[in-house]
């Protein structure tokens, strides 16, 4: 928990890792991709604090003790969500597979709630290992990366595959209801935008019991997910990478991309994600309550951030998707206590039921 | 001299997703000409893992801007530092086209995926060039009302319309300041909307430049 100037703050930290870039899990033959992979994160690990960044050998894998130290100790974290990133194409034992992710849970059970994963093209035998590993990990969630390159040659999939939908369905009989999904540069034909959230739209509408975290707000298509966050109910946005990449290295963008998040998603559908180790939690929590629009009429248009709007985004929504159960002295008041809370601005623009001013 | 000429031919070609030339992104890693009028280009992007087809349209397009500039007998298109750069700078030198470079994983050529981000572009630009004016008071109706031709001349407005006529949608003085991504007019009712659309579409644009500008410093702060 962070507290700051009376107000306390329970932290979901929706999007982290544990991963294992270490030389000895690298494929024969594929050495360039699995350093290609890790050597595009440590860019992205740049764009913190100097003071954050870390040497590149601690970057390829940290240790247990390293994870609960900088998530827990000093990061401000209440409870972590795992989510997994397979990428066995060029990682031996995978990058950060659920199995290794879970092996902190049995050590640390009230800290963690730990992600599965499917991927469509594993056919039969994957939708098996999904049951197996929902009954085993008492699954809430899982992650999709639709860029992940496939011993069958194939380099990337769509939600709106007929496989995917198989797997869908098999989420929703498992009890699995937080499908967090991320768009990646590839994907089949190679032609089309991969980046692309038409299929995240169709699949949100034919699962309306499912819920989509968008991860990363679908950077760098925020404008295709804004748009359609504003009609698809059940999709939400993880601030993985908005605030990491951007919220030090660039607050002027960070101001307007949160800007236009609050005002076409809303601040109950944005959730935190450190994406741990990419970056650590500490000064993204403490910068994020620090943060507000500067003074200038350019922000007008955006909805103003206030404490509560923090809570959720910090903790609170996040604890809804997950059924975490939130201590009464981090709750906000009950609804209808406060401002009023009717429609999004973005909402009532699409409706064209806004007024006129431009 | 032939080196400045592939140089300015270099200045015309795009990345798609961030609308700037690769020259204004650092992408251009060296560009020399030799003496018989071989023009060598290196790019380099900001990520190993840089989209691939992306990636195919700037080396595809530098090949084709170099090609063509009198006094060059040949170009020499080649791209570091990334997953596909062997099939790329193959696919390109023998002028394969993106099908027949990504056999079985590709089923058109790019020219749709390059027609999506002319439009936003085309979308993102109406707020560069409305923006000013609607701080200065325009209305909604102003506004609905106003053609290309009325507009003060600036930058973005060339801009504007250089996107638009790339992609076929109307780029003359008569045509209307504010158009739907399907080249229909916006009515003044739709002016609020329409405007935060185009807003929204350049933060995003310009914030992934950034962030890609940002990506690419550090990924070669050692060598440049």
């Amino acid at each position: 928990m962070y507290e700051k100037d009376g107000e306390k703050y329970y932290v979901v930290d929706a999007h982290m890792h544990y991963w294992d870039a270490s030389r000895e899990n690298w494929v024969q033959g594929r050495e360039n991709l699995a350093k290609g992979w890790i050597d595009c994160f440590y860019g992205y690990h740049q764009l913190g604090p100097p003071e954050t960044h870390w040497d590149w050998e601690h970057y390829l894998k940290v240790s247990e003790e390293d994870l609960m130290r900088d998530v827990f100790e000093e990061g401000h974290v209440d409870k972590a969500v795992f989510q997994s990133t397979y990428l066995k194409y060029w990682y031996t034992e995978g990058f950060n597979t659920t199995e290794r992710n879970a092996s902190l849970l049995e050590r640390n059970p009230e800290k963690f709630i730990v992600n599965g994963r499917f991927d469509p093209r594993d056919g039969d035998a994957g939708l098996k290992q999904l049951e197996e590993d929902a009954r085993r990990w008492n699954l809430k969630g899982v992650k999709v990366y639709t860029a992940e390159w496939h011993e069958n040659g194939s380099r990337g999939w769509k939600l709106t595959d007929t496989e995917s939908y198989r797997f869908l369905e098999k989420c929703q009989e498992l009890g699995i209801k937080n499908i967090h999904a991320h768009k990646g540069p590839t994907i089949w034909p190679l032609n089309k935008d991969a980046f692309s959230m038409e299929d995240v739209d169709q699949t949100a509408t034919d699962f309306p019991d499912l819920n989509f975290v968008i991860e990363h707000a679908g950077i760098p298509r925020i404008d295709d997910f804004a748009y359609m966050a504003v009609q698809e109910p059940n999709v939400y946005a993880g601030l993985s990478v908005v605030i990491g990449a951007l919220m030090h290295a660039r607050p002027k963008f960070f101001n307007r991309v949160m800007g236009e998040l609050l005002f076409w998603v809303g601040e109950d559908r944005l959730t935190f994600g450190s994406d741990y180790n990419i970056w650590v939690p500490k000064w993204q929590v403490e910068g994020f309550v620090d943060w507000t629009f500067p003074d200038d009429p350019a922000y007008d248009d955006y909805p103003r951030p206030t404490t509560a709007t923090k809570k959720k985004i910090l903790g609170l929504n996040a604890a809804k998707l997950y059924d975490i159960d939130v201590p009464a002295e981090f709750q906000l008041p009950p609804p209808g206590t406060t401002a009023d809370e009717t429609l999004q601005p973005g909402e009532e623009l699409v409706r064209d039921i806004a007024g006129a001013q431009a | 001299m032939l080196r400045d000429a592939v140089w300015a031919a270099l200045g015309t070609v795009l990345d798609p997703e961030i609308d700037e030339p690769i020259t204004e992104l650092d992408f251009v890693e060296s560009c020399t000409v030799s003496a018989e009028g071989v023009a060598a280009v290196r790019l380099r992007l900001p990520t190993f893992f840089c989209a691939p087809n992306f990636s195919f349209l700037m080396v595809a397009d530098a090949y084709d801007a170099v090609s063509a500039v009198p006094g060059v007998t040949r170009a020499e298109i080649s791209l570091l530092d990334h997953h596909a750069s062997d099939e790329i700078n193959g696919g390109v030198a023998a002028q394969a086209g993106f099908v027949d470079t990504f056999t079985g994983e590709a089923n058109a050529e790019l020219d749709e995926l390059r027609a999506i981000f002319l439009r936003k572009a085309s979308l993102a630009g109406q707020d560069s060039v409305a923006r000013p004016l609607v701080d200065a008071g325009a209305s909604p109706d102003d506004l609905a009302r106003l053609t290309l031709g009325e507009v003060p001349p600036s930058p973005d407005l060339d801009r504007l319309k250089a996107r638009r006529s790339a992609v076929g949608l109307p780029a003359g003085d008569d045509a209307p300041l504010l158009l739907h991504p399907d080249g229909v007019r916006v009515t003044t009712a739709q002016v609020p909307l329409h405007l935060r659309r185009a807003r929204l579409t350049r933060v995003g644009i310009e914030a992934n430049g950034d962030y890609c500008k940002r990506l690419l410093a550090n990924r070669y702060a050692a060598t440049s």
